[in-house]
């Protein structure tokens, strides 16, 4: 009976096992040789040791440039964020009429996610018929910037833009706050604390799990964005949005570098598992977890 | 003053007349703030749905308007003419069905075989099968399309749907066999008395039950199909087999930025089925974000 049970295991895993072997693992090991190639496509690979390695890391500038493209945007998106889907989640976790409504709503922009919503900012972010800049204006008498036309303006353009996507964050957090047990709050108006204390010593230790959560995935999510660069500004003005995914495509499918595409993909794994597990280490510090403490 | 003078009495009525009334400025402005909030959100979509109805003289028109005038359909009816629509619709539709299709169906045998059966080595094969979960797909990407180009796959569907049929994404195989486990076993057993197979178990008892979280995999996987764009970018090359995505992307290109009133028509009845399936089964997206954490690719 047992060895029957383990055949069924492996029976209906079997498609997962065999899908992971064939469009994982095999591919990260052939990226992984690549990398140590040249490889057009055309002819066949040619081994040449650390060379793509050595270009990448000391030779291409732009490697350097589109490593900070996207760290800038990393490092200023993905805070930005975390702090507006906790403050939106706060509005929204009350018990007030219509408030499923507004849960909707605000989710809303991230199902119309893509290249069609991508399109659509290229439009909203036109510095002299766009929305962005006519509200800029007739609101705050600002004369709004050039955005996707500018070196310096095209980044803040692509983080007002990702604003709108994070519904998903929202509904995280949502849910991390209906976990916290009420109690908590009542015994500390008892105690007579404030709304601002309540929120420093119940509300952001016990959603610091979440955080942490959406701390990591925000930083994978970021080192991977594509399709808004590859639509809207194409990398430019002058490489100034010229994320890392993008140049890594360009040199794959555009210039057909496969072998030194490799390296690129392999340098990105690197940092993303290096900034994970950093998060992770760290998390001690300021991550709460209540079964600890209830253990200790 | 004693407790059971009039001072008292109206001293209190004061100050809970007050309390009552900041508790209601309180309401008010949280509902101000959501309403505002709300605008803002949908602001993007409107103004997309405008320039989709204003007649191409009048879009680059200043002050632009939310309301067009005069209103023009003349956006839909290039997008449906001059762009493909209904062919890349059609593509996009073929995709996204086979992949919803199988991502359910081999999701939930992998999910189903890891909640119910036990087996030398099983939570290895878990943990195995779930690493892709953090594994960037850039660094598979590239050995994927040399192999595809070897099969002589490219400018085929067979890479954009194939592995749906290999167990999909792993974060959806995780999500089922959590589902799975909170199923009673005592239904199997009795199936089995009765003469069922180990498979019949799996599709008439397991997969009914499980209509709630298997609707949401169905959802995940259609919005990230619906809108999946770097697989069909390096996999299609001829024209009529593109998807809406990249079918969109080249039509900026080849208008070459003016014809906006047909791309932001194009783009907006391309976005229609996800605000439909958002508007008719948000209950399920709503959970499972919950649940997963955000969905996953497709």
């Amino acid at each position: 009976m047992r060895s029957r049970e383990a055949m069924y295991l492996y029976l209906f895993i079997a498609p997962g096992l065999l899908g992971m072997i064939l469009f994982h693992l095999a591919p990260m090991v052939a990226s992984l040789g690549l990398s140590f190639t040249e490889y057009e496509i055309t002819s066949p690979p040619e081994f040449v040791g650390f060379e793509n390695y050595h270009r990448m890391l000391f030779v291409d500038e732009l490697v350097g440039k589109s490593l900070s493209v996207t760290a800038i945007y990393a490092v200023v998106g993905v805070p930005i964020r975390l702090f507006l889907q906790l403050f939106l989640a706060i509005l929204l976790n009350r018990k007030i009429a219509g408030i499923r409504l507004f849960r909707a709503i605000l989710y809303f922009p991230s199902v119309v996610a893509g290249v069609a919503i991508a399109l659509g900012w290229i439009l909203l972010l036109n510095p002299t018929y766009g929305a962005v800049n006519h509200i800029l204006w007739e609101l705050f008498g600002i004369i709004g910037p050039r955005w996707l036309n500018s070196t310096q303006w095209v980044i803040p353009g692509l983080l007002l833009m990702s604003l709108w996507g994070i519904g998903p964050g929202i509904v995280i957090n949502l849910a991390g706050l209906q976990g916290i047990s009420p109690e908590l709050y009542e015994a500390a108006e008892i105690d007579g604390a404030s709304g601002v204390r309540k929120f420093l010593h119940i509300t952001l230790p016990m959603m610091s799990p979440i955080l942490m959560f959406n701390l990591v995935m925000g930083i994978v999510s970021n080192f991977q964005i594509f399709t808004q660069a590859y639509v809207m500004t194409g990398g430019g003005p002058a490489n100034s949005s010229l994320f890392f995914v993008l140049y890594l495509y360009r040199n794959a499918f555009e210039f057909f570098k496969m072998g030194y595409a490799s390296a690129l993909a392999w340098l990105l794994f690197a940092i993303i598992l290096i900034l994970t597990l950093a998060v992770f280490r760290s998390s001690p510090l300021w991550v709460y977890y209540e079964a600890k403490r209830e253990r200790n | 003053m004693g407790i059971g003078s009039a001072d008292y009495f109206s001293e209190r009525q004061e100050e809970l007349r007050s309390v009552r009334r900041r508790r209601r400025m309180r309401t008010f402005l949280i509902y101000a703030v959501l309403i505002i909030l709300s605008i803002i959100a949908l602001l993007p979509v409107m103004w997309m749905v405008s320039i989709s109805l204003t007649p191409l003289n009048k879009v680059f028109q200043y002050p632009p308007r939310l309301i067009p005038d005069p209103l023009s359909l003349t956006g839909y009816h290039e997008a449906v003419t001059l762009f493909p629509f209904f062919r890349y619709f059609l593509n996009t539709s073929f995709m996204t069905a086979a992949r919803v299709i199988g991502t359910v169906f081999s999701a939930s045998l992998v999910a189903y075989g890891f909640a119910r059966y036990d087996g030398p080595l099983k939570e290895v094969l878990f943990v195995f099968i779930l690493t892709p979960i953090f594994l960037p797909e850039q660094v598979t990407l590239i050995p994927l399309f040399v192999g595809y180009t070897r099969l002589g796959w490219i400018d085929t569907y067979n890479p954009l749907v194939l592995p749906a049929f290999f167990g999909g994404s792993a974060v959806y195989i995780f999500l089922l066999r959590q589902f799975f486990m909170t199923i009673p076993t005592d239904l199997d057993d009795a199936a089995r008395i009765d003469g069922a197979s180990e498979f019949a178990i799996y599709w008439r008892i397991i997969l009914p039950l499980a209509k709630p979280a298997l609707a949401t995999v169905a959802i995940f996987t259609f919005m990230a199909s619906w809108n999946d764009f770097l697989g069909p970018l390096i996999y299609l090359t001829s024209k009529e087999n593109l998807p809406l995505s990249v079918g969109l992307s080249r039509f900026l290109g080849e208008s070459g930025t003016t014809l906006w009133n047909s791309l932001m028509a194009a783009a907006i009845l391309t976005v229609l089925p996800p605000i439909l399936l958002f508007v008719f089964a948000q209950k399920y997206i709503m959970q499972g974000i919950a649940i997963t954490g955000g969905g996953a690719k497709g």
